[in-house]
C-alpha cells in the first residue's frame, strides 16, 4: 500500500466519523479545522484506523499527532514493521 | 447498516458509521420515548452513542443525561436539580474495577478487610439510597475483575487478594438487588468474562482516554444494557418458534426415520443438538412459550420429539405447524393460536431461504441470522436478549400452563394407579382393517421408514403393496390409533402369506409413537380372526435382526409365540390359531 492508498482510506474514515460524504482532508488538516474533531472523536478516529490498518498506537504516540500528514507518517512506519 | 446491530456485531460497522446508522434507524420511526441518565465512573461517550443505537433499534426514542466524567457518586448523592429536571426513567451506573480505590493491603486484619467492603458497600448503598427520589430503575453495574493481579491464583481465596475482595462484593450487590425493589445488576463479572478481561479493558484506552470499556466490546456492552432495558419496561419476546429438521435434530426426520437423525451423545452433531435443546428447555421451563412451524409430515414431525435422547418433548410446544403450507403462514396460525402479536415471536431455522421470507413477509416477528449450523444458535438466541427477564415470577413460570390446551401425558400418568388405569382414561380407539387403496401411500411410506418397531424390515413398492392388497394368498391388516388427545394416524402394519394353512408373517411393524399403547395386541386379534376365516391354523413369525430393531428382538415370546428355530441372531416363532386367547381389552375397535 503506497501512500496515496492509506491516505484514501483515511479520507474514508474521517467521511464516516464525522458523517460527511463530501470532507476533503490533507497532511495539514488538524483538529482547528473540523469543528467536530475533539478529543472524544480524536480516539474514534485513532480506533479506527487501528482496526482497519491492524495496528497499534501507544497513548504516547496519539498526543504527538498534530495533523493529518502526521498520523499518515506515523501509520507508513507501522504498517512496515508489520509486513 | 441496521444489520451491523444483531449478533454477531459488524463492530468496525458501528463504530465507524454509527451518525449512519442513527440517521437509518430514525427512518423507522423509533416510539418509546426513554429517558437514561448514565453516572459514569469513566468516561461514557462512546457507550452512551452505541447505547444509544441499540436502543433505537428496540423501538425506543432514548434522551441522555451523562454525568461529568467520573462524577457518579456526586450526582447521586447531591442536590442535583438537572437531573431532577430531566426526570429520568431508567438511570445507569455506569462504575467498574477502575472506580474501586481502596483494595485491602497485605497487613490489613480480617476485620480490617471487613471494614473495608463494608465502607465501599456503604458508597454504593448510599448511591441507591439517594436515587429512590427519582421513582425509576437504577441499573447497576458489578464489578469486572481486574486485568492484573499480584498474587496469581492466591487472589482469588486470600482475603487480601483484589479478586476475593469484588467477588465478595458482587455476592452483596447481587443480595442489594435481590431487597430493592428497582434496582437491577448488569453483570460486567460475566460479561468482560465472556469477551475475555485482555480485550473487554485496553490499558491504551484507559489511559489516554479513561474509557474502562474497550470500543469492540461496547456493542455487547449496549445489548446488555439495552436487554435490561427490555426486560424493566416489558417489551421481551414471548414464545420461540423452532424448525425441526437440521434445528432440533441433524438431518431429515421423513427421509432418515427417528433412528436416523442426529441427536445424543454419540456424536458431536448429536451432541450439538442436545446442547440447543437444553437451552430451549431451560427457557420453556421460566416461562418462555414454545412453537413448531416445520415443513414436514405432521405425524412424522412429532416422531422426532419420541427419540429417547430429546430433551424436549411433545407436550412442551404449545402450538405444532408441521405441514407444506409456507412457514409465514403457519407463524401467522401460531400466532394467532397463542393469542399474541407477531412481535413477540422469535424464529430459528437452519434454512437461509425460510429465515428470509419469514422476515420479508412477517417482518414484525424477530429472526436472527443464525446461519445452518447449530452450534450457533444458543449465541443467536441469548446474545440478542430476546427472552432477558430481570425477575423469576411464579406467573413466568407457569405461564405456560395457561397456555397449554395438550395436557400433558405423562404428568396424566403419574396420577393413576397403574399403567392399565392410564391407558384405559386416554379413551383410545382404533381402527383395524384390511388394507384399502385410501392407505396404500401411506402404508408403503411407513413399512419403508420405519426401522425400529420391524421384525424383518422388509421393504416394498408401492407396486407389491397393491398386489398384497388384492390378492387372497396374503393377510393384509392396518392400524390406525386415536385417543383423547389426538389421532396418531396410520401406525401399524402386518402382512401374512398364506400357504395352506399356515400363515407365515412377513411384515410386522408400528410407529414407535404409539408403543406401550397395546396396539400390538389389539393387532395380533385382528390377525387371528383373519386367519380363522381363511381357514389357517398355524402362524409363523420371524424375526431378522438388524442394528436398529433390536428392540423387538423378544417380541414374539411377549405375544405368546413359541420359539421353533434360531439361526444367529435371527429367531423363528409359532403360534396356535386354536388356543388364541384375545389379548387386547383396553383399546375399543371401531371399523364402520
Amino acid at each position: 500500500m503506497n501512500r496515496d492508498q492509506i491516505f484514501e482510506k483515511v479520507q474514508e474514515i474521517f467521511r464516516d466519523i464525522f458523517d460527511d460524504e463530501d470532507l476533503n482532508i490533507s497532511d495539514s488538516t488538524s483538529s482547528n479545522d473540523i469543528e467536530d474533531w475533539d478529543s472524544l472523536n480524536h480516539i474514534n478516529i485513532v480506533v479506527a484506523i487501528e482496526k482497519e490498518f491492524k495496528i497499534k498506537f501507544n497513548f504516547n504516540e496519539l498526543s504527538s499527532l498534530k495533523d493529518v500528514g502526521a498520523m499518515v507518517d506515523l501509520m507508513i512506519e507501522k504498517i512496515k514493521n508489520n509486513e | 447498516m441496521i444489520n451491523s446491530l444483531t449478533y454477531p456485531f459488524d463492530v468496525a460497522t458501528i463504530l465507524r458509521k454509527k451518525k449512519a446508522i442513527k440517521r437509518e434507524l430514525m427512518l423507522t420511526d423509533p416510539q418509546t420515548e426513554i429517558k437514561i441518565a448514565i453516572l459514569g465512573g469513566s468516561t461514557t461517550d462512546e457507550m452512551k452513542n452505541v447505547l444509544e443505537l441499540f436502543l433505537l433499534k428496540s423501538g425506543f426514542l432514548p434522551q441522555f443525561y451523562q454525568s461529568e466524567y467520573n462524577k457518579f457518586y456526586e450526582d447521586a448523592v447531591f442536590e442535583n436539580e438537572e437531573l431532577k429536571l430531566f426526570k429520568p426513567d431508567i438511570i445507569l451506573i455506569h462504575t467498574s474495577v477502575v472506580n474501586l480505590i481502596q483494595h485491602p493491603r497485605y497487613t490489613d486484619t480480617e476485620a480490617e478487610v471487613d471494614q473495608l467492603l463494608k465502607a465501599e458497600l456503604h458508597k454504593y448503598q448510599t448511591i441507591w439510597q439517594s436515587l429512590a427520589q427519582y421513582n425509576c430503575a437504577i441499573i447497576q453495574n458489578n464489578f469486572d475483575l481486574p486485568l492484573n493481579r499480584s498474587l496469581g491464583s492466591l487472589d482469588c481465596y486470600d482475603i487480601h487478594g483484589k479478586t476475593h475482595f469484588i467477588n465478595k462484593l458482587n455476592l452483596a450487590f447481587s443480595g442489594a438487588a435481590n431487597e430493592i425493589k428497582n434496582l437491577y445488576i448488569n453483570d460486567i463479572n460475566y460479561l468482560s468474562a465472556y469477551i475475555g478481561i485482555k480485550n473487554w479493558f485496553d490499558r491504551n484506552l484507559w489511559h489516554s482516554a479513561k474509557y474502562a470499556l474497550n470500543f469492540d466490546s461496547m456493542p455487547l456492552y449496549a445489548q446488555q444494557v439495552t436487554n435490561i432495558v427490555e426486560a424493566i419496561i416489558g417489551k421481551t419476546k414471548k414464545c420461540l418458534v423452532l424448525d425441526l429438521d437440521n434445528t432440533c435434530w441433524g438431518g431429515i426426520i421423513g427421509d432418515d426415520g427417528l433412528d436416523g437423525i442426529a441427536l445424543g451423545n454419540e456424536t458431536a452433531q448429536g451432541e450439538s443438538f442436545m446442547y440447543f435443546q437444553q437451552y430451549v428447555k431451560e427457557l420453556k421451563d421460566r416461562g418462555v412459550i414454545l412453537a413448531v412451524c416445520s415443513k414436514n409430515e405432521n405425524n412424522l414431525a412429532k416422531e422426532g420429539f419420541a427419540h429417547p435422547d430429546s430433551i424436549l418433548k411433545l407436550e412442551d410446544f404449545t402450538s405444532f405447524q408441521a405441514n407444506w403450507e409456507p412457514k409465514s403462514e403457519n407463524i401467522k396460525n401460531i400466532a394467532t393460536q397463542i393469542n399474541i402479536g407477531l412481535d413477540s415471536l422469535v424464529f430459528i431455522d437452519d434454512n437461509a431461504v425460510e429465515r428470509e421470507i419469514v422476515s420479508s413477509q412477517l417482518p414484525m416477528v424477530s429472526v436472527p441470522n443464525t446461519g445452518s449450523d447449530v452450534i450457533n444458535f444458543v449465541d443467536h438466541l441469548e446474545k440478542n436478549g430476546f427472552f432477558e427477564v430481570v425477575s423469576l415470577s411464579s406467573d413466568d413460570i407457569n405461564r405456560n400452563k395457561f397456555y397449554k390446551d395438550n395436557t400433558d401425558r405423562i404428568e396424566q400418568q403419574l396420577q393413576f394407579e397403574s399403567y392399565d388405569d392410564f391407558l384405559r382414561s386416554l379413551n383410545m380407539k382404533a381402527e383395524i382393517k384390511p388394507f384399502s387403496p385410501l392407505y396404500l401411500d401411506r402404508i408403503t411410506q411407513l413399512i419403508n421408514k420405519t426401522n425400529q418397531f420391524n421384525l424383518t424390515t422388509k421393504r416394498y413398492t408401492i407396486g407389491e403393496i397393491t398386489s398384497i392388497a388384492t390378492s387372497k394368498d396374503y393377510i393384509s391388516i392396518y392400524g390406525k390409533l386415536a385417543d383423547k388427545f389426538g389421532d396418531n394416524g396410520l401406525i401399524a402394519i402386518l402382512v401374512g402369506a398364506i400357504k395352506g394353512d399356515v400363515c407365515h408373517l412377513d411384515l410386522w411393524l408400528m410407529s414407535c409413537r404409539v408403543l406401550k399403547r397395546n396396539m400390538e395386541f389389539a393387532m395380533l386379534d385382528a390377525l387371528i380372526e383373519a386367519c380363522k376365516s381363511k381357514g389357517v391354523t398355524e402362524v409363523i413369525g420371524y424375526y431378522y435382526r438388524t442394528p436398529k430393531n433390536n428392540m423387538v428382538a423378544k417380541f414374539y415370546e411377549l405375544m405368546g409365540f413359541e420359539l421353533i428355530a434360531e439361526n444367529g441372531e435371527d429367531s423363528t416363532w409359532k403360534l396356535q390359531v386354536a388356543t388364541y386367547q384375545t389379548k387386547n381389552n383396553l383399546i375399543k375397535i371401531e371399523n364402520e
